[in-house]
C-alpha cells in the first residue's frame, strides 16, 4: 500500500510535448513500472502523434476514454496552466499533479473555487510531485535517493524534501510515498489532508512533515495530529532567519500580517506533540531517534 | 510588486474610489506649481517611498500657504526618510505627491488580501482608521470586520452595505462605501493585486468619502498580463542586488549577516540560511538559483554575493536531482576562477553524479574547503568566516 498512487495507477501528462514536460515523463516512464504508467500524453493539436511510443490527444477527456488514465500531470506553463487543472477536473479525474512555478494567485483562486464539489484531487501547483519508491514517480524529483519503506513525507518544498529523503534513506529508512504540496499561496491538497491518509495507511508508520514560513496550513495541520494521529510525526520548519515582509523565493512564503513565521509554527507543532527539529541535517537522526531502531 | 501612493490612487480612481486632487512632483519648484494650481488654502505634501509609517518619520506635512509648500517639499526632497518598514538608514525621497487638504469627520480602514485557508479574496474593514491593521487585530479584534468574497459573484451589494453599516459610515454615505469597496474589489481582481489597503478611508466634513492614503502590491507571477502595471515599477525603490538579480532570473534577498549562501530550492535555501545561524553564523542573504542553474547564473550568483561588503565567507548548498553535480561543479570552480574569489568558499554537493563532482572541485586546484552534509557545511563555513 501507499497513498494516492501506485504501480497499477495510469497517468497522462499534460504539456508533454514542450521540452520540460518531455524531460521529466521519460525519466518518470524509466522509473520502476513507469513504462506502464504513464499512458498518454495530451497536446492540443497534437491528436494521433507520440512521445517515446506515448500516445497524444487533443484534449484531457479524449485521453481518459482512450486509455483509461485517472491522473494527470502538468507542465503546462504557467499563463495556462490554470486551465489545464480545469480541463482535467472538467474530465473527472482522481488526481491532478501541477508542477508548473509561477501561476498567477487569481488563476488559482478561480481554478479552486471551480473545484468545489468535484472529486479531483489536486496537488500543487509549483512542487515537484509525488513518488511511491519502486513503484511509480509523477514528477520531478530525482527517483534513485528514494528507497522503499514505510516512512511517509510530505513537504511544501522540492530540493529540501529531496534533502529530507536523502537523509531518511541513508540511515535506512525507506519510504511509503513522499508528496510535494507545492510552494504557492493558494494549493491543492495540504499538509493536513495529506497526513490524513498517511495516517490511514497502514504501511506507513511515521511522518516527516517539512513546512515553510507562510500561512498557517502546518498550525492547523499539527492541531489535528494533536487529537488524532496515531504514528509518530518529526517536523522541521525553514526560515527562522527570515525577515519580515519579504518573500523567500516561493510565491507562498512570506510573513505577513504578524503571521506565518517559523517560530510560532514550530511552537504550535511542538505544543501539538509532532517532534521538531531546527536542525534541517537532523531530520532523519530525529526519526531514528522517535522510532527508537 | 509595489508602487507609490500616487500610482495606487490613479488606479483606484479608475475603478471610481474618490480620492483628494493632487498631483505627483519630482521638484520643489513643480510643488509649488501644483498647489496653485489646485487652490485652497490647505495642502499637503507627502513624500512618496514604498515603506510605510511615513507620517511617523516626518515624511507628511500640513501647509497653510503656497511658501509652506515649497518649505516643506524642500525639506523632504532628498531627505533619508526612516520609518519602522525601511533600513536604519532610511529610504532618499525622489518624489512627492501634493494634495489638497480635507476636512477630516471620521476616519475608517479598508483592506484586501488573499486568505490562504479560506482560498478566498478577504475584505476588512474597521472603524479605527489611521491605524495599522495588525495593531487593531493585536488590540481590539472585533473591531475588525471581515466577507470572504465569491469569486464568482464578485462583493455584492449586500455585502458592501453590511460592512460599511458596521463599521459606522453613515447611512447618508452609505452608496458612496458601497461604490468605494466594489471599486477597489474589481481593481483587487483584473490587476492581480495580492494587497490593496485604502487607509484611512476618511468621512469628510461634507459627508463625502475620500481615499486619503493607498496601498497595492501586485503578484509577480502576473505582471506578464499587466504591462501597465509593470510600467509603474520604480527600481529605486528597490535593493539593487535584487533588481540584478531578477535579470538573471535568481531569487535574491539581502541580509546582515556575513556569510553568502547559494542553493538551489527555496526551501532549502532558507533551511542554509537557518543552519548556518544554528552553528553560530550569520547568513548574508537568501539566493535561490532555481532548477537550471547554469555556469553563467552561478557565476552571476558570485558575483552579487561579492558585492556586499561584509562578505566573509560563501557556502554553496546544492541538492543534485534533476541538475548534476558534475555540471554544477563546473560551475562553481568556472565562477570561482572568474571572480578571483578571496573569501573561504564551502562547497556542500549531493544528489545525482555527487562523486564526479566532489572530483572536479578536488582537482581544480582552487582552495574550495568541500563539506560532507548540511551540518558539516554550516560548522565549516562558520569556522572560515570567523577566521578571515
Amino acid at each position: 500500500m501507499s497513498i494516492l498512487i501506485n504501480k497499477n495507477t495510469k497517468v497522462m501528462t499534460q504539456g508533454m510535448t514542450g521540452k520540460v514536460g518531455q524531460f521529466h515523463t521519460l525519466h518518470c516512464k524509466n522509473y520502476a513500472n513507469g513504462a506502464n504508467c504513464f499512458v498518454a500524453g495530451v497536446t492540443p493539436g497534437k491528436a494521433g502523434q507520440s512521445y517515446e511510443s506515448i500516445p497524444i490527444f487533443n484534449s484531457v477527456m479524449e485521453a481518459r476514454v482512450q486509455t483509461g488514465a485517472t491522473v494527470s500531470v502538468i507542465y503546462v506553463p504557467p499563463p495556462y496552466a490554470a486551465a489545464a487543472i480545469d480541463e482535467a477536473v472538467e474530465a473527472g479525474l482522481e488526481l491532478v499533479i501541477c508542477i508548473t512555478e509561477g501561476i498567477p494567485v487569481h488563476d488559482m483562486l478561480r481554478t479552486r473555487y471551480k473545484m468545489q464539489g468535484k472529486k479531483t484531487l489536486l496537488i500543487g501547483p509549483n512542487c515537484p510531485g509525488l513518488i511511491t519508491p519502486d513503484e511509480i514517480k509523477i514528477g520531478i524529483m530525482p527517483g534513485h535517493i528514494h528507497r522503499k519503506g514505510r516512512i511517509g513525507v510530505v513537504s511544501r518544498s522540492g530540493t529540501l524534501t529531496y534533502e529530507a529523503v536523502w537523509q531518511l534513506s541513508e540511515l535506512g529508512f525507506g519510504q511509503s510515498s513522499c508528496v510535494g504540496i507545492g510552494g504557492d499561496p493558494i494549493n491543492g491538497m495540504k499538509h493536513l489532508s495529506v497526513m490524513k491518509l498517511f495516517n490511514d495507511d497502514p504501511e506507513t508508520d511515521a511522518v516527516v512533515m517539512v513546512g515553510e514560513i507562510g500561512g498557517s496550513d502546518e498550525e492547523e495541520c499539527a492541531h489535528w495530529i494533536k487529537s488524532n494521529m496515531q504514528k509518530p510525526v518529526v517536523g522541521f520548519i525553514a526560515g527562522i532567519t527570515a525577515p519580515l515582509g519579504k518573500r523567500m523565493g516561493h510565491a507562498g512564503a512570506i510573513i505577513s500580517g504578524g503571521q506565518g513565521g517559523a517560530e510560532d509554527k514550530l511552537a504550535v507543532m511542538e505544543e501539538c506533540g509532532i517532534h521538531i527539529t531546527r536542525n534541517p541535517a537532523e531530520m532523519g537522526k530525529m526519526m531514528k531517534h522517535v522510532l527508537k531502531v | 510588486m509595489k508602487i507609490h501612493e500616487y500610482q495606487a490612487k490613479e488606479i483606484l480612481r479608475q475603478y471610481g474610489v474618490p480620492t483628494p486632487r493632487g498631483s505627483v512632483c519630482f521638484s520643489v519648484d513643480e510643488a509649488i506649481a501644483v498647489a496653485q494650481q489646485l487652490g485652497g488654502s490647505v495642502w499637503v505634501v507627502k513624500a512618496q517611498i514604498h515603506a510605510g509609517g511615513r507620517g511617523q518619520g516626518g515624511g507628511v506635512k500640513v501647509a497653510n500657504s503656497v511658501q509652506d509648500v515649497g518649505m516643506h517639499a524642500g525639506k523632504i526632497l532628498g531627505m533619508q526618510l526612516v520609518t519602522h518598514q525601511t533600513n536604519a538608514d532610511g529610504q532618499l525621497v525622489r518624489r512627492l505627491l501634493i494634495e489638497e487638504g480635507v476636512q477630516i469627520a471620521k476616519e475608517y480602514y479598508v483592506g484586501m488580501v488573499i486568505d490562504r485557508s479560506k482560498q478566498r479574496v478577504v475584505l476588512m474593514a474597521s472603524s479605527e482608521g489611521g491605524m495599522e491593521i495588525e495593531a487593531v487585530a493585536a488590540h481590539s479584534p472585533d473591531k475588525i470586520h471581515k466577507i470572504w468574497i465569491n469569486p464568482s459573484s464578485g462583493l455584492i451589494d449586500a455585502e458592501a452595505d453590511t460592512v460599511a453599516r458596521q463599521i459606522g459610515i453613515p447611512n447618508a454615505a452609505l452608496a458612496q462605501a458601497r461604490a468605494c469597496l466594489q471599486g477597489l474589489y474589481r481593481a483587487f481582481v483584473e490587476k492581480d493585486a495580492m494587497l490593496a489597503e485604502i487607509n484611512p478611508l476618511v468621512l469628510t466634513a461634507d459627508q463625502n468619502l475620500l481615499a486619503l492614503d493607498a496601498k497595492f502590491n501586485f503578484d509577480s507571477n502576473a505582471l506578464f498580463r499587466h504591462p501597465e502595471i509593470v510600467a509603474l515599477r520604480d527600481l529605486d525603490e528597490e535593493d539593487p542586488a535584487e533588481v540584478e538579480a531578477s535579470k538573471f532570473d535568481l531569487s535574491y534577498i539581502s541580509l546582515d549577516g556575513n556569510i553568502g549562501c547559494l542553493v538551489n530550492g527555496a526551501g532549502l535555501a532558507m533551511a542554509t540560511m537557518d543552519i548556518i545561524k544554528l552553528y553560530g553564523g550569520m547568513p548574508a542573504n537568501f539566493l535561490d538559483v532555481g532548477g537550471g542553474a547554469s555556469k553563467e547564473k552561478v557565476t552571476e550568483a558570485f558575483k552579487l554575493m561579492l558585492r556586499n561588503p561584509n562578505l566573509r565567507a560563501i557556502l554553496v548548498n546544492i541538492f543534485g536531482g534533476i541538475m548534476k553535480c558534475d555540471v554544477i561543479a563546473e560551475g562553481v570552480v568556472a565562477a570561482a576562477r572568474e571572480v578571483h574569489l578571496k573569501v573561504p568558499l564551502v562547497v556542500r554537493l549531493e544528489g545525482t553524479n555527487v562523486d564526479l563532482g566532489k572530483k572536479i572541485l578536488a582537482e581544480s586546484g582552487l582552495p574550495i574547503i568541500s563539506a560532507g552534509d548540511m551540518a558539516d557545511a554550516a560548522a565549516k563555513v562558520v569556522t572560515a568566516a570567523k577566521g578571515a
